[in-house]
C-alpha cells in the first residue's frame, strides 16, 4: 500500500504569534509590570515594545528568516528610587519566558564587585561576576563609577574592557543593565563610546508626580498590611509635598522611610497608651496609621 | 591513539553544546566545576593543572565553557578535563570528569619492560609524548 510522504523538511510558511505569547506568558509579565508600578509610562512602553520585538525576532527565527541574535543590554538611566531594580527584575523575567536567557536570575554588583584594589586584581574579580551572571541578567548599579577619569590609574578602566569584552562575545549568555543617574551615565558613555555602541535600549525614568507618590504610598501600607486613616493620607500627601522640595529625596524610596519611620511611630504610641491599665488594643488600633505618626516626622518642622 | 580518560571518552569529542548541558547537570547537582589541563596524559598523573580556581557560585554551564575556551586559547595542542566536585559529607570527591579538548596528534603509550632481580620483568607503561621536555610535547 503506498502511502502519500509529503512531509517536507522545509519551515513553515505561517506562525502563531499568539502561541508564542502564550508559551512565553509574556502577557502576564507586562500586565502584572502595569498594575504593580504605578507611573513609568514611558518606561512601560518601551518594555512593551521591547518585548514585541523579541516575540518578533521569536517568530522570524522559526520561519527560518535568517537574522542576528538582538542585542539586548540595555541602560537605566534616572533618580534614585525610580524602579530602575524592580524594572531590571521584570526584564529578566521577560528575557527569560522568552528564552533569550537561560536560567533567568539577576545578579545586582557595583563598583566593589567587579574593581579590583591592586594590580591583577581586578580580572579574576570581573571574571567571576561575570560567571555568575550567565544565564541571567548582570545588573550594575551606579554604573559611572566604574570610570574616574580623575585618577588614570583608576583600575576601572580594565573591568569596562573586560566588561565589554564579554558583552560583544557572550551575548547569548548574558545581558547587562547599567543603571545610574542621567547626567552622570551621559558623561560616562561619552567617555566610553565603545560602551554606548554596545547598548542597544537605552530607557529613561522618569520622576514621579505627587499623586503617583501617593499611590506608591498607599500600596506599600496595604503590602506592610497596615492602613492609612483618612487624615493620614492628607498627611501623607503633605509630607510628600514638603519633602520633595528638600535635598536627597528619593522618590518611592524615600516614602518607603516615611513609612518605616511612621510605623515605629505608630508602634510607640500604642505602647505608650498599653502603660494604661484597662487598655486593650484592637485589629483596627494595631493596624491604623493616623496623621500624628506622620505629621511628628521632622519634615514638617524644616529638617531633614 | 585517543586516549580513553574519564566520562564519555568512548563516544566522538562532546560539542560546546553537549559540555555546557553536561556542566548544568552539574550544577543543578549543586557540585562545584573546575577545568584543569595537562599535558602529561598518563593514567596515573591525578594532578594535572588548575585553570583558574573552581567555580562554586556560577548558575549556568556558559561560565564554564567560557574558562574552557579561555583554556583552550593558551593551550590549544594540550588535554584539558572539566571535573565536578560533589562535597556532600560522606561523598567529598570528584562526582563527574571527562576529556573537553586533545591535541591534534596523540602519540599514546609504550610498553616498558624492566629487568630485576634475578630474571623478573616488571611492566610500565610509557607516554611518548613526556620523551620531550614540557612545552613542547604536543
Amino acid at each position: 500500500m503506498a502511502t502519500e510522504n509529503t512531509t517536507s523538511v522545509d519551515p513553515p510558511t505561517h506562525v502563531n504569534l499568539q502561541s508564542i505569547l502564550q508559551e512565553a506568558n509574556v502577557l502576564d509579565v507586562l500586565a502584572q509590570l502595569d498594575t504593580d508600578l504605578v507611573g513609568l509610562a514611558p518606561v512601560k512602553k518601551r518594555l512593551r515594545e521591547i518585548a514585541a520585538f523579541l516575540v518578533v525576532s521569536k517568530a522570524r527565527e522559526r520561519l527560518g528568516i535568517e537574522a542576528a541574535v538582538p542585542s539586548l543590554h540595555m541602560c537605566f538611566t534616572g533618580n534614585p528610587g525610580t524602579g530602575k531594580t524592580t524594572v531590571a527584575m521584570r526584564m529578566a523575567e521577560i528575557l527569560h519566558r522568552l528564552g533569550y536567557v537561560r536560567k533567568g536570575h539577576v545578579v545586582s554588583v557595583t563598583r566593589d564587585d567587579l574593581v579590583g584594589q591592586y594590580i591583577g586584581h581586578t580580572a579574576p574579580k570581573t571574571k567571576e561576576v561575570l560567571k555568575k551572571a550567565m544565564g541571567g541578567v548582570l545588573f550594575i548599579d551606579e554604573a559611572y563609577y566604574l570610570y574616574r577619569p580623575e585618577n588614570e590609574r583608576d583600575y576601572g578602566q580594565e573591568a569596562i574592557e573586560i566588561l565589554l569584552q564579554v558583552m560583544e562575545n557572550n551575548r547569548d549568555d548574558l545581558v547587562v543593565i547599567l543603571a545610574g543617574y542621567k547626567d552622570r551615565m551621559d558623561t560616562f558613555f561619552k567617555s566610553n563610546p565603545g560602551m554606548s555602541s554596545r547598548i542597544a535600549h537605552h530607557i529613561d525614568f522618569p520622576d514621579y508626580s505627587d499623586e503617583e507618590l501617593l499611590t506608591i504610598a498607599q500600596t506599600m501600607v496595604g503590602q506592610m498590611h497596615y492602613r492609612f486613616s483618612e487624615d493620614a493620607v492628607a498627611a501623607m500627601r503633605d509630607y510628600i509635598a514638603m519633602r520633595k522640595a528638600q535635598p536627597h529625596f528619593a522618590n518611592a524610596r524615600s516614602v518607603r522611610n516615611a513609612l518605616d519611620r511612621a510605623r515605629l511611630r505608630q508602634a510607640n504610641r500604642i505602647f505608650e497608651a498599653a502603660t494604661q491599665p484597662g487598655v486593650e488594643a484592637s485589629r483596627d488600633d494595631l493596624s491604623e496609621i493616623t496623621a500624628q505618626d506622620i505629621r511628628a516626622s521632622r519634615v514638617f518642622q524644616g529638617g531633614l | 591513539m585517543k586516549i580513553t580518560q574519564g566520562q564519555f571518552s568512548f563516544l566522538p569529542d562532546l560539542t560546546d553544546e553537549e559540555i555546557r548541558k553536561q556542566v548544568d547537570y552539574a550544577i543543578g547537582r549543586g557540585w562545584a566545576l573546575s577545568v584543569e589541563w595537562t599535558d602529561d596524559p598518563h593514567p596515573r598523573n591525578t594532578y594535572w593543572t588548575m585553570w583558574g580556581l573552581p567555580m562554586f557560585t556560577i548558575k549556568d554551564g556558559a561560565a564554564v565553557l567560557f574558562e574552557v575556551n579561555a583554556c583552550r586559547k593558551s593551550h590549544t595542542n594540550a588535554y584539558i578535563k572539566v571535573n565536578a566536585f560533589d562535597n556532600t559529607r560522606g561523598v567529598e570527591s570528584i562526582a563527574m570528569s571527562f576529556i573537553v579538548n586533545r591535541p591534534k596528534d596523540e602519540p599514546g603509550f609504550g610498553l616498558v619492560r624492566q629487568e630485576s632481580d634475578g630474571r623478573n620483568i616488571r611492566y610500565t607503561t610509557h607516554s611518548y609524548a613526556t620523551d620531550r621536555p614540557a612545552g613542547r610535547r604536543y
